[in-house]
């Protein structure tokens, strides 16, 4: 049985390591992700129903409705939501990913990722930028008004700029913010700079106002985490070829819905092992306490699962300052996350670890024997709709999750005679 | 001198697993002390590490 693993582990680890995301165009999600109709809202974290969803989910289901003007107002998009007319299902179902709330819909723009090792794509929506924004649940006229400017002219100005400049290799360029002060969830600050800096001229040569082609690249520039929305989908279609191979005990998939974590385990095919989310304990913005939060969302924790985000700390010491702790707390969780994964990644290597790749690879095996679980760095959603951001943190899965998994892999293994 | 009494005649050299509080003795009586952050297997939960051997197992 160990060698059956420990073959099964290899080859989830070099499908990991040979990856190759890259940005290969945008579309709207009604023309690129599999299943999506006019009544189709996709969200964060593992499946959830309408009545067992959280304020920040709800929210943005609400926001999304009326951005599709399927309703008008808070009470007609809440009716409709219930009614069962509306099919909700998770982002990663359909090859896509989303930040907190993660709600996707029909008109909304999307970054087109494609792994061209293995040929799976990847999708995500564009980031809005923090204050009133949908994916933390805020559904005001603010939040349409700049969903519709995104559809409007920051979707066709930089799917011009994309078009002129051709591909764009995300693990490189994921590699090298990881070099310069990013962690790639909650410190973009490199991405975002490098990305501009790389479309800048190609927006100048697209044929669109100078206003919409200056609004665009503002917009970019005010918003520091504009490049989570690359990272995301990158590493969506990093760990999708990992998933489904038998006897892996790998993890290639942790995502939230703000009520419960799920964990999804190769060798365990589609299954998500879920537990109800953790509060996170972190850093408030002024005026806001634990008493505000709500429980874990996102699906960008799909950082962490590739190896980066709170795996990759130790290069990012500059976000203790947003998620809290010293810069040797930032070291520290690097370093047991290596207790805890596979190998040390090809890629995306640390100055400040004498260049040692990021840990890679969570083993379900090692979180239970070790008791040691992935650190996750994250913002914090206010509890109810229409508040946004209150803080960020640390948070961590809960345990029963991988607990739930290694029985059902034993389950598994005994049902096929392999253990006894 | 037998060994144990040259033991006990040398500086320590002291790394305590487990209880923490065994090396804040020492470090009260300032002997050097080295903490490992170490827990039992599975936290000691007896059925999380029978899983653990199951997939160790050859058959």
């Amino acid at each position: 049985m160990e060698e059956l693993i420990r073959k099964a582990n290899e080859q989830a680890l070099n499908n990991l390591q040979k990856a190759r995301p890259t940005l290969i165009g945008m579309g709207v999600a009604k023309d690129m992700i599999p299943g999506m109709d006019k009544k189709t809202i996709l969200h964060a974290g593992p499946p959830i129903k309408w009545e067992n969803m959280s304020g920040p989910l709800k929210g943005a289901v609400i926001g999304g409705l009326i951005y599709e003007g399927l309703a008008s107002n808070e009470d007609e998009a809440t009716k409709l939501a219930a009614s069962g007319e509306i099919k909700f299902d998770s982002c990663h179902h359909h090859d896509a990913v989303g930040p907190m709330a993660g709600v996707t819909t029909y008109s909304m723009p999307v970054w087109i990722v494609k792994n061209e090792t293995f040929g799976n794509y990847a999708y995500c929506t564009l980031n809005e930028g923090l204050g009133k924004v949908l994916r933390y649940g805020a559904f005001n006229e603010e939040v349409i008004t700049r969903l519709k400017w995104m559809e409007n002219v920051l979707y066709p100005v930089l799917k011009a700029a994309l078009e002129l400049h051709g591909p764009l290799d995300l693990k490189s360029m994921i590699a090298q913010v990881v070099q310069m002060g990013d962690e790639g969830h909650n410190r973009n600050k490199a991405g975002t700079s490098l990305f501009i800096r790389e479309f800048a001229p190609h927006i100048v040569l697209t044929e669109f106002s100078n206003e919409d082609k200056a609004d665009v690249l503002k917009f970019m520039h005010s918003n520091d985490h504009f490049f989570l929305n690359l990272t995301m989908p990158s590493a969506k279609c990093t760990l999708d070829p990992v998933g489904n191979i038998p006897y892996s005990t790998i993890v290639y998939a942790m995502a939230r819905n703000g009520t419960e974590f799920g964990i999804r385990v190769s060798g365990l095919g589609d299954q998500w092992f879920t537990a109800p989310a953790e509060v996170i304990d972190g850093l408030f913005f002024p005026g806001f306490t634990l008493e505000d939060a709500n429980p874990d969302i996102g699906d960008s924790v799909i950082t962490e699962t590739s190896g980066l985000g709170g795996f990759a700390m130790a290069t990012a010491p500059a976000i203790v300052q947003f998620v809290g702790g010293t810069p040797q707390d930032a070291i520290n969780y690097t370093t047991m996350m290596y207790e805890i994964t596979e190998e040390e990644n090809d890629a995306y290597k640390m100055p400040s670890m004498n260049f040692r790749g990021t840990p890679t690879g969570i083993d379900i095996r090692k979180v239970i024997e070790t008791q040691i679980l992935p650190i996750i760095n994250t913002g914090i959603a206010h509890k109810d709709p229409g508040v946004g951001q209150v803080g960020a943190g640390l948070v961590r899965p809960p345990m029963k999750c991988f607990e739930d998994a290694l029985e059902a892999f034993v389950d598994k293994m005994t049902s096929e005679g392999i253990i006894k | 001198m037998n060994r144990i009494d040259r033991l006990f005649s040398q500086d320590l050299k002291v790394i305590n697993m487990g209880l923490e509080s065994f090396s804040k003795d020492l470090k009260n009586q300032e002997v050097p002390v080295v903490q490992m952050d170490w827990r039992p297997r599975a936290g000691g939960n007896a059925k999380l590490g029978a899983l653990l051997d199951k997939l160790k197992s050859n058959k």
